[in-house]
């Protein structure tokens, strides 16, 4: 059944869903859960072909694909009308691989989406700089380039499972936060060599042409210097507005806001700048009152998105399927428990397996029908394993706000209705 | 006469003029004036705080007249982040984030108005309004005296009650590089 063509590792993989397998559960009585009315099927239902649609300049969706984000506010804060929403979650639960389409990548702003014209739009670059300069969205767009596919995660997503599991959420709901893009712009190290920043610079201030001119420090580590990215592409076009048209900085495996939107100043300086995002507001508060400051990294995590939050499933053949993804680097390793976290299977990993980049994992399952719960667990190649959520909560306490990232255990009652549980 | 020496030497000046031409064909550079209108973040140690002056009274009106619809009165009740109150909540299953229990540095309070607040219209209040307003909001929290009038000289040093309350992640508390 393997082609030629495919390298050692893809056939491996193959091998590892075990395709075999799935055909011949498919063809007996378990089939018909994957299936539906396949059994009662004749292709003379199927309507004839007739000749479609004239071409057009854009592509839309398909009209039996219903797919979009959902605006929410603070955890628990759902179905709310757009105007009060802080964010609007992509739906993990409805796409496949692992490219988010751009118009559904997670959305996050602090005063809304500024409608900025790039012939106007600039980028101040000054402080501890030999030459302080301003630059066009030309000057930009004339640049080396460069493009890199990695995640982006709001620092929030996770939250609504801190203190409680709702019962009534979706993945979405519960992990839609996260998205990932081939991101496209000017390596920073180039502009950092181009302005002469200071060799003493260790903190940058980014600032952004909304109306709240959000602001954050950024470390000038090694890592950041040779992978932050000025960007002006998204999946093959310029940004669009809501993800920071024409110019945001991206900063591969840290945490969203640092990735400052509608980007207009950077300004080079030896300490952190102590904006409030990064006092007030983006700050982990511990279980004794002390709260902790510049966790930028988005840890190891990983979520099952089907079956998840709210679907049905049926005994017999299912397909467990997920994302995992690491701040640190590559997923080397998911886990899935099928039996409520008492023994773990290997997924396997779907390539490309990217460092800082969401990886597909999916696992045969045959379930059979008594009620159970599932989580995965995944693995980065700094060994960093994704905790349960006692031990997590334990470290943390429940006042964090932002940077959850347990298992998510999913519930399944005798009905086959998948919940969400804390564990 | 020149020598080939210096032939050779003047030959390497211009290469160097040509190589550096290039790499500032990106950009112009910045002017003194145009970076002021922009430089207006607000440090630790108050550089970047803006001359003027503004009492507590002066910031009740100016509350009254920008904060109050989304803040509530007295900084508190509003639709949006309450200002005042909930110190001691801290480490409480239910802990109330305000500039009085939880912001660090009376500097980042006056950077945050001035750059984001009032929401509808961010950057339109006068520096005087903003010193007088960041004395409103720290007298509401009974962190400076209801006679009390801010500047640039005198705000840096007001200490925030959680102004320790903070834990550097050890990853990023000493930044170094190679460069």
């Amino acid at each position: 059944m393997l082609s030629k063509d495919k390298t050692p590792q893809q056939s491996a993989d193959d091998h590892r869903v075990s395709r075999r397998r799935f055909l011949k559960v498919s063809a007996g009585a378990a089939g018909a859960a994957v299936t539906g009315k396949a059994a009662a099927d004749t292709l003379a239902d199927v309507p004839p072909r007739e000749p479609g649609d004239v071409l057009s300049g854009h592509s839309e969706r398909s009209q039996y694909v219903h797919i979009e984000r959902i605006p929410e506010a603070g955890p628990g804060k759902r179905n709310v009308d757009p105007i009060d929403a802080i964010n609007s979650k992509t739906p993990l639960d409805k796409l496949v691989g692992t490219i988010t389409p751009s118009d559904l990548h997670y959305e996050r702003s602090h005063s809304g989406v500024p409608d900025l014209d790039p012939t106007k739009h600039r980028l101040l670059v000054h402080g501890m700089v030999r030459r302080e300069i301003v630059l066009t969205m030309d000057d930009i767009r004339a640049m080396p380039s460069m493009s890199r596919i990695a995640f982006l995660e709001c620092t929030g997503n996770g939250w609504e499972n801190w203190k409680s599991a709702p019962d009534n959420v979706t993945v979405q709901n519960t992990h839609g936060l996260i998205s990932m893009h081939e991101w496209t712009g000017v390596p920073l190290s180039f502009l950092i060599d181009l302005a002469g920043v200071d060799r003493a610079s260790t903190w940058m201030l980014a600032e952004g042409a909304d109306g709240a001119g959000v602001a954050r420090s950024i470390p000038l580590t090694d890592e950041v210097i040779s992978e932050a990215i000025l960007a002006y592409g998204q999946n093959g076009e310029p940004l669009r507005p809501a993800h920071g048209f024409p110019l945001r900085l991206f900063l591969p495996g840290l945490e969203g806001n640092l990735n400052i939107k509608w980007l207009r100043r950077l300004k080079f300086g030896d300490r952190p700048f102590l904006t409030r995002w990064e006092t007030a507001r983006y700050t982990q508060l511990q279980a004794d009152g002390k709260a902790i400051q510049f966790q930028l990294r988005q840890d190891v995590n990983s979520v099952i998105t089907s079956p998840s939050g709210m679907m049905e499933i049926k005994p017999g053949y299912n397909r467990v399927t997920g994302l995992a993804w690491s701040g640190y680097g590559k997923i080397t390793r998911v886990e899935i428990s099928t039996d409520g976290a008492w023994t773990w299977k290997d997924a396997s990993l779907n390539n490309p397996i990217l460092p800082k980049a969401q990886t597909r994992f999916q696992m045969d399952w045959e379930w059979n029908g008594e009620p159970t719960k599932i989580v995965s667990r995944s693995t980065d190649e700094k060994g960093n394993v994704q905790p349960d959520r006692k031990s997590f909560i334990a470290k943390v306490g429940t006042n964090a706000l932002f940077h959850y990232s347990a298992q998510q255990t999913w519930a399944i009652d005798a009905a086959g209705r998948v919940r969400n549980v804390l564990d | 006469m020149f020598s080939i020496r210096a032939l050779i030497a003047s030959g390497m000046i211009c290469l160097c003029l040509f190589s550096t031409a290039h790499s500032r064909d990106f950009g112009r550079p910045a002017t003194p004036e145009e970076i002021r209108l922009w430089d207006i973040d607000v440090r630790r140690d108050g550089s970047g705080l803006p001359a003027g002056s503004g009492t507590v009274a002066a910031g009740a009106t100016v509350y009254e007249n920008n904060c109050v619809a989304c803040h509530g009165p007295n900084g508190q009740g509003g639709i949006k982040d309450r200002l005042v109150g909930g110190q001691g909540t801290l480490s409480s299953s239910s802990p109330v984030k305000t500039v009085g229990s939880y912001w660090p540095y009376t500097t980042t309070l006056f950077d945050y108005i001035r750059r984001a607040m009032p929401y509808p219209t961010p950057g339109s209040l006068s520096d005087d309004e903003t010193y007088a307003l960041v004395a409103y909001i720290l007298n509401l929290n009974g962190i400076v005296p209801a006679d009390a009038k801010l500047d640039r000289n005198n705000l840096p040093k007001i200490q925030m009650p959680n102004r320790d309350g903070f834990i550097p992640e050890p990853e990023f508390q000493v930044i170094r590089n190679s460069r």
